[in-house]
């Protein structure tokens, strides 16, 4: 075995200040990180904290909300939690379908057509629309004619989450490799089925995250629902006649109170609003991950 | 030594070439040419990408298409399966006729088109499906839905692309799980699952390496018995080794304008184009002199 005699070469960085702009940058990351983080948390520990004591089984279920000086413990937010279920379920079942489908329009079918253009351009506008003026627009054109009901606050919460529907199952469809579309018409595919068998499947898990966010995102609206659904004490389960109620408007309506029955019926209702939305994210992930099996 | 007597069956139904960028004289019978181009101009939008294309292609042969980049081999390959009324503003001048029928005419569907007439990109482009379902795509949009008959479909195709014993035991796998090659492959099967009449090949092999290229290339050699394949290389020696006839194409290049055209300046044997091209830009091309 011979000696090597070879000098050792030196790699290390050549100057210290390469080095000390990467710390610098990723230190400056780990900050904004936590920053982001801090209102995050505690947004979440103050609802818990005041919340938890609240949620109980009746408080729950129960469809009757009492008067606002009596404590939590009587009565319960179930006409709400109702109410927020079939409002916004209802609103899901009006703007998803659309909005997917006018997403397929302005990005299968609407290739160089002025007006998908146009339909884009106009969803990009509704996105910056405030949601009360939501409220307001169905309130004069369907609670001025029949009334409030759960379906003006679906239709409030429909036109919320359209846009962001179109918009994220937009990009959803566009990230779908031209290839994958190519090796489908050169199997003799229609566009039709080029979009049912390819397209669609390949982008469906985003196209559904997308659609969980609207939904999340409706859930917790608050102004769409002021004009439309007018916020009743008890449970209304036919959405399509008749006032009724939701979470986001009764925590408005219960928060703005000096009592402190009311205030804590409100943090319980943040609480439960909350978990809706986790358990709708959940939901989320696992349709996508059984979606998505064959995308890796 | 495979293409021999393949040559001697050619020779004589296509004489010496007087012109280069004429098409060799008809003296074929009709049921033997499937793609007869005649005077074929392609545009994309106001761009003229290939002029004046003449090129008949015959049945259980394969056909090359070589050039350099920008010669409109592609263009030309991906106008005979109407790939290319996917571009917004292409359109083709001149006369194509598949078995005697005008690719062109309106009355015919391109999805009918490309039933027949199968395609294989450069990039592998399995779906994100599982193996069993990129083979049985073609088989079920054209209505098959029989179970039984599938299976057989997709071991029959698979078998054929060479690729049945290296998947069988795992057709529920994603198709994107395969290696280059094997993806390539399966892109193949996928294609002659649906019994097409004519394969055409946009350059199957350049993403693949030297293994996987040879692979492919005795696939082709192998379907050129029941299919007729129309393919488009970069690789002259892949050309020499899996062709029967070969198209030189070239870029006319129009310095007063500043536009690039496409044009096909000789087409022949693989042989005599390799050996003794009639054309200065052939010759200069095959030796490697240019492009």
């Amino acid at each position: 075995m011979a000696v090597t005699t070879q000098q050792s070469v030196d790699l290390r960085e050549p100057s210290g200040w390469r080095r000390a702009k990467n710390q610098i940058v990723t230190g400056g990351m780990w900050f904004a990180f936590l920053c982001m983080l801090v209102p995050l948390g505690f947004v979440l520990v103050t609802v818990i904290a005041k919340g938890a004591s609240t949620i109980s089984w009746q408080f729950l279920t129960n469809g009757t909300i009492p008067p606002n000086i009596l404590p939590a413990s009587i009565g319960g937010m179930g006409a709400a939690v109702v109410g927020t279920l079939v409002i916004t379920g209802l609103a899901s079942v009006i703007a998803i379908p659309l909005g997917i489908l006018g997403a397929i329009y302005i990005s299968e079918y609407g290739t160089n057509n002025p007006l998908a253009a146009f339909i884009s351009f106009l969803a990009d506008v509704m996105t910056g629309v405030p949601s009360i003026v939501m409220g307001l627009f169905i309130f004069t054109i369907w609670v001025l004619h029949y009334g409030y009901s759960g379906l003006a606050g679906a239709f409030a919460l429909a036109c919320l989450m359209l846009p962001i529907v179109i918009r994220s199952a937009y990009e959803m469809l566009r990230l779908v490799p031209n290839e994958l579309r190519e090796a489908s018409y050169a199997l003799g595919a229609t566009k039709s089925r080029v979009t049912l068998t390819v397209v669609l499947p390949a982008a469906i898990g985003g196209i559904v995250s997308g659609a969980l966010l609207a939904v999340a995102r409706a859930a917790g609206e608050t102004a769409p629902l002021l004009f439309t659904i007018l916020t009743v004490e008890s449970t209304n389960a036919n959405v399509f006649s008749g006032a009724n109620t939701a979470l986001s408007t009764q925590i408005f309506v219960n928060a703005t109170q000096p009592y402190v029955g009311a205030q804590d019926r409100a943090w319980g209702s943040a609480l439960t609003l909350i978990a809706i939305a986790f358990i709708l994210m959940i939901a989320a992930r696992l349709t996508t991950a059984r979606f998505t099996r064959y995308s890796r | 030594m495979m293409e021999q007597p393949e040559q001697e069956i050619t020779t004589t139904r296509l004489p010496k070439l007087e012109t280069t960028a004429k098409a060799p004289a008809r003296q074929d019978t009709p049921a033997s040419m499937i793609f007869d181009v005649r005077n074929v101009s392609i545009y994309y939008g106001a761009f003229k990408a290939v002029t004046d294309v003449s090129l008949p292609i015959y049945e259980n042969e394969v056909t090359a298409l070589i050039g350099s980049s920008g010669s409109g081999k592609s263009t030309v390959l991906r106008s005979l399966n109407r790939m290319n009324d996917l571009v917004p503003g292409a359109r083709v001048d001149g006369e194509m006729y598949y078995r005697g029928t005008p690719l062109y005419d309106k009355a015919v569907s391109p999805a009918a088109v490309r039933r027949r007439i199968g395609m294989v990109f450069q990039k592998p482009n399995p779906f994100p499906k599982s193996i069993y379902d990129n083979v049985a795509y073609g088989p079920r949009i054209s209505g098959q839905r029989n179970k039984a008959k599938l299976d057989e479909i997709v071991e029959r195709s698979l078998r054929a692309a060479a690729l049945w014993d290296e998947v069988k035991n795992r057709l529920k796998q994603s198709g994107l799980a395969l290696s280059g090659g094997q993806a390539q492959r399966l892109c193949i099967a996928r294609t002659i699952a649906v019994e097409p009449d004519v394969v055409l090949m946009d350059e199957p092999a350049s993403a693949l390496d030297p293994i996987a290229t040879l692979a492919i290339e005795d696939l082709i050699r192998e379907l050129k018995r029941n299919y007729t394949i129309v393919i488009v290389t970069h690789n002259m020696q892949q050309a020499t080794r899996v062709s029967d006839r070969t198209a030189f194409f070239s870029v006319l290049t129009d310095s007063k304008n500043d536009t690039r055209t496409g044009v096909l300046v000789e087409y022949g044997l693989t042989q005599q184009i390799f050996e003794d091209p009639h054309d200065s830009r052939t010759q200069a091309y095959v030796t490697g002199r240019m492009g």
